[in-house]
């Protein structure tokens, strides 16, 4: 093994790595909110320094056996780096839009911005997964360190609520996984991908199928796809905004991206056994991530629901299971995350006078008027997560729907966009209650420079003006996908 | 124009202007408004007098490959460009119209109508068919925004219904566009048009496209939106909905349904004339017993755009071209009856029909004008009207005499509730004593109604004007119908024309095309 060009294809999440116990030292020595800030932007810049580290592989579309490294434990291809930087990217700014919320919550600590670090490196590991174990230490990895962000302000009662819940949830899901990756290893003889692939070709024992269908439903849990939908609700409005921005963007790439991984590399060969199970999950979410979202008058409630609407229009990609999926879901995943990023930077600076956080829809009625530009956003980003053009979120919806009726799924298409049109309804209700119903004149108080920068750059990332990203896009994930389908 | 992309800059002109819009206070937004529509209307005057008749079948293309997936292709026929000059024509009127009413939140409405223009000449000048996708969904917003925050008192309500209604038509035409592009390996219309797909393919594809443009044109029995639409809307946001969007459905039927599916258009005629007929004799009928007057209007505009879509579906050239021409016409008369309705909303703030009474005898120039759009809404010789549903009427008669004969009933149905309407409004005794006392027209809405009244007239005079740029294209129409015609009953057996004595003016001429098929 050549110990050198490993090092190098892991940069990144070395980088991440010595960062996030070098921040933990220099958090035990040092005390205060000024340290906590100082030490919060230094961890911002080892991501964005991670983030340029994985760029060049995307660019260049890296992939074959070179891209392996400490004895094929471990993929640096240009899938994983796609991925990778939509993780970095996303945990910066949810790092970024923390320090404000947390001083008026009672004091920012230093323990946080090394909490996302270790989330990161975990997420980063997951996507670079080549067998069952190196899969498994990420997950776990990022996920501890998530449920100590979900209940990390120790004395709210729904923070600590929602850290609970998730704790317990995750780790039955992890149970869930770990049993089915057991069943795998046990039929197959390997927790390789590729000898795992070589395994299952033709007609398969049960005891396989078992297994396969576990570890889809453990990973179901954590992209929180129908029917292992229940705990996100709770937890995104129970945890501190700030942790929900991360919860939503950057995990949700990550366990989309290993889900993808799993069942087109090490199930790749069984898709018709899996294609019914992502397909159901896929309608499932999207209905029920719809009519769900219906009745709520929390608006960290009502994006939760989003996300899991979203999850299952991501998911119709990945029954494609084509490289046009695949490249589609990525796409999708790269206009998500600003999506969502900006909406709950939003939610972020939804506040009244005492700065106090303002989370019930009925609350922000009339808002236009009071803060234009914050309603108009927010709006923007209502409209495009629906999916309407000419906004952005639309071209994620058109790439998937394309890849289903390339694919021949037609009626799963057409199942699933006459559905979106339910959740139109509900995006429809914010921006209703934004622009047309009176102001109550509550949610006025004054916003942070970074929550305007970070929701600006969003809202003009999913403004019309992101069409003219698509021709970057479709190539950094066509290279990406190509990739990953690549037999290594 | 060689090479300027005059589509491009017609596109852009009001964009800029409605951004500018959002920045600036009240009066300099009407004013900045006002200039963007004016400058857009000479770019489309500019743009018809470079109009080649008789050249190339499409005009003033211009392609740029911006976007993966599809392209930034422009570029208009004649029915493109006659449906983009009655858009820039409207535009500036609406402005004028909402000159006084609109008083809150301006710059914000002023900026919605003109996203509004700039997509509905994308919608008629895209030459992609996902540009076109996204140009013809993206009018949702801002009109969503129009009915929700300047309608009257159920505009909640009406704005959703028109948005999801809508909504859900259009999706399943995303569908069928992702499947005929996957097919034919290109999204470009005009490849598009002269594609031959498979014809079991092309019945569900027809229906694909069918359900969003019946919702937008709207047909019997999903109009149902219309009513509240038209009704919470402000005048001129009803002006652009009747004048402008409800085209976009019959420009669907005739850029996509007939020529990409011939045979799926002929397979379905039935479908579209037993709904056409439901409509033209429904809506009339309901027409006659409302006591709103908008909602009125909003009903006779479904009854004439059944009209339209029975002259498409007669497959000849005398229902296409009626169509197109009912189309124009219903553009500027139903958005004019709209104006009229908004003038004297302005005055009394009702629409009840009752609360008028006797406006003849204290606002005569205003009586002048509503009876002349009343005139050409029923469709009186020398009006814009009657030379579309003339046609209309005569290109189906040969498909059908039943069809015929049942949309001719709603032509005198038609009659009977405009001219009830303009009894109780205009003529009768002065009621009651705020009605009797409102002004007469005021220089501003003389402005905006003496354009609409020339153009009303000049179409029902001298249509030809009118027909002439879109009479090759409804030719080539025709010719890629011919092989799909199903028999029509009339079976009519042209005669041996007398040879005309050669003295003939245009107008001869006309009628002679008129004739001829």
């Amino acid at each position: 093994m050549d110990w050198s060009h490993s090092l190098r294809l892991a940069a990144p999440e070395e980088l991440l790595s010595v960062a996030a116990l070098v921040l933990l030292l220099a958090a035990a020595w040092t005390g205060g909110a000024r340290a906590a800030r100082t030490i919060n932007w230094i961890a911002i810049a080892a991501l964005v320094l991670a983030a340029l580290l994985v760029l060049p592989v995307v660019t260049g579309g890296a992939s074959g056996p070179d891209t392996l490294a400490f004895s094929d434990l471990f993929a640096a291809n240009a899938f994983s780096g796609f991925a990778k930087l939509l993780i970095l990217v996303s945990s910066a700014a949810a790092l970024a839009v923390a320090p404000p919320f947390f001083e008026r919550a009672g004091g920012y600590r230093a323990e946080y911005p090394v909490l996302v670090l270790l989330a990161a490196v975990g997420m980063c590991l997951m996507v670079s997964a080549t067998n069952l174990l190196t899969l498994y230490v990420g997950l776990e990895l990022n996920s501890l360190a998530a449920y100590v962000l979900a209940a990390f302000l120790r004395v709210d009662d729904r923070s600590a609520e929602a850290g609970l819940k998730y704790f317990v949830l995750g780790a039955l899901a992890s149970g869930i996984l770990l049993f089915g990756m057991s069943l795998t290893y046990g039929f197959t003889g390997t927790i390789m991908f590729t000898g795992i692939a070589e395994a299952l070709r033709g007609d398969v024992a049960m005891g396989a199928v078992f297994g396969l269908t576990f570890v889809l439903a453990g990973l179901a849990f954590k992209i929180s796809a129908v029917p292992f939908h229940m705990w996100t609700p709770d937890v995104y409005e129970g945890a501190p905004t700030p942790v929900t921005t991360l919860f939503a963007t950057a995990p949700k790439v990550a366990a989309l991206a290993l889900t993808a991984l799993v069942a087109l590399q090490a199930f790749g060969t069984q898709a018709d056994a899996w294609r019914q199970i992502v397909i159901f999950a896929a309608l499932a979410s999207i209905i029920v991530g719809a009519l769900g979202a219906i009745g709520q008058d929390n608006i960290k409630r009502l994006l939760a629901y989003s996300s899991i609407n979203n999850v299952g229009f991501i998911l119709i990609g990945l029954a494609c299971a084509t490289q046009a999926g695949l490249s589609a879901m990525l796409v999708y995943l790269a206009i998500y995350v600003p999506m969502t990023l900006g909406g709950f930077v939003a939610v972020l600076m939804f506040r009244d006078r005492d700065g106090q956080p303002v989370e019930s829809i009925a609350q922000l009625a009339g808002l236009s008027r009071e803060r234009a530009v914050l309603a108009g956003c927010f709006a923007v980003i209502m409209f495009s997560l629906a999916g309407i053009p000419p906004l952005f979120g639309f071209w994620g919806k058109f790439v998937v729907f394309q890849a289903a009726v390339e694919a021949d799924l037609i009626l799963l298409a057409l199942i699933g966009i006459a559905a979106s049109v339910i959740s139109a309804f509900y995006y429809l209700k914010v921006v209703k209650a934004l622009y047309f119903d009176e102001p109550t004149g509550i949610a006025v108080g004054r916003s942070d420079w970074v929550h305007q920068a970070i929701l600006a750059v969003c809202a003009l990332a999913v403004s019309p003006l992101g069409y003219l990203l698509t021709r970057c896009l479709a190539d950094w994930a066509g290279k990406a996908a190509a990739a990953l389908m690549l037999p290594v | 124009m060689n090479g300027f992309p005059i589509l491009s800059l017609m596109l852009l002109v009001p964009l800029v202007g409605g951004a500018a819009c959002l920045f600036v206070e009240a009066g300099a937004a009407r004013r900045i408004a006002l200039a963007a529509t004016l400058v857009d209307f000479l770019l489309g005057v500019v743009l018809w007098a470079n109009f080649d008749i008789g050249g190339p079948q499409w005009q003033f293309t211009e392609r740029a490959a911006l976007f993966a997936g599809f392209n930034w292709a422009l570029g208009i026929d004649g029915i493109a460009l006659m449906l983009i000059m009655l858009s820039v024509f409207l535009m500036p009127i609406c402005i004028g119209a909402s000159w006084t009413s609109i008083e809150k939140r301006v710059g914000e409405y002023m900026a919605a109508f003109l996203l509004m223009e700039t997509l509905m000449i994308g919608v008629f000048a895209a030459q992609d068919l996902f540009l076109f996708y996204i140009m013809f969904e993206a009018g949702l917003i801002p009109m969503y925004l129009i009915i929700g925050i300047w309608g009257g008192q159920d505009r909640i309500y009406a704005s959703y219904k028109f948005f999801l209604y809508t909504l859900l038509g259009s999706v399943l035409m995303l569908i069928a566009m992702l499947w005929m592009v996957n097919e034919a390996g290109t999204s470009d219309i005009p490849t598009l048009m002269a594609y031959d797909f498979p014809s079991g393919a092309q019945n569900w594809l027809w229906l694909a496209f069918f359900a969003s443009f019946a919702v937008k044109m709207p047909m019997w029995p999903v109009h149902t939106w219309l009513p509240d639409a038209h009704v919470q809307a402000p005048t001129a946001g009803s002006v652009i909905l009747a004048g402008v969007l409800l085209k976009m459905g019959g420009y669907g039927f005739i850029r996509f349904s007939l020529p990409m599916f011939p045979e799926a258009s002929a397979h379905f005629a039935w479908l579209i004339y037993a709904l056409s007929m439901v409509a033209v004799v429904y809506t009339s009928l309901v027409a006659l017993v409302q006591h709103d007057m908008k909602k009125l209007i909003a009903y006779s505009s479904v009854a004439h755009m059944a009209i339209v879509t029975v002259g498409l579906f007669a497959f000849n050239v005398q229902g296409l071209e009626g169509s197109m021409i009912v189309m124009l016409s219903h553009g500027l008369v139903s958005g004019a009856l709209f104006l009229c309705v908004g003038v004297i909303y302005d005055r009394l703030h009702t629409r009840e029909i009752d609360r008028y009474g006797g406006l003849s005898i204290n606002m005569p120039q205003y009586a002048l004008f509503f009876l002349l759009f009343t005139m050409a809404s029923i469709g009186l010789p020398g009006t814009s009207g009657f030379v579309g549903e003339f046609l209309s009427l005569a290109g189906i008669y040969q498909m059908s005499s039943w069809v015929a004969l049942v949309c001719t009933t709603g032509i005198i149905l038609g009659a009977a509730y405009m001219l009830y309407l303009y009894r109780r409004v205009a003529f009768g005794e002065q009621k009651n004593a705020d009605a009797a006392a409102m002004p007469d027209l005021s220089m501003r809405e003389l402005a905006m109604m003496v354009p609409l009244g020339l153009a009303v007239l000049w179409m029902g005079i001298y249509p030809e004007s009118f027909l002439a740029p879109m009479r090759a294209d409804i030719a080539a129409l025709d010719a890629r119908l011919a092989q799909a015609r199903p028999e029509g009953d009339a079976r009519l057996a042209a005669g041996k024309p007398v040879p005309a004595a050669h003295d003939g003016g245009g107008h001869e001429e006309v009628s002679a095309h008129g004739g001829a098929h």
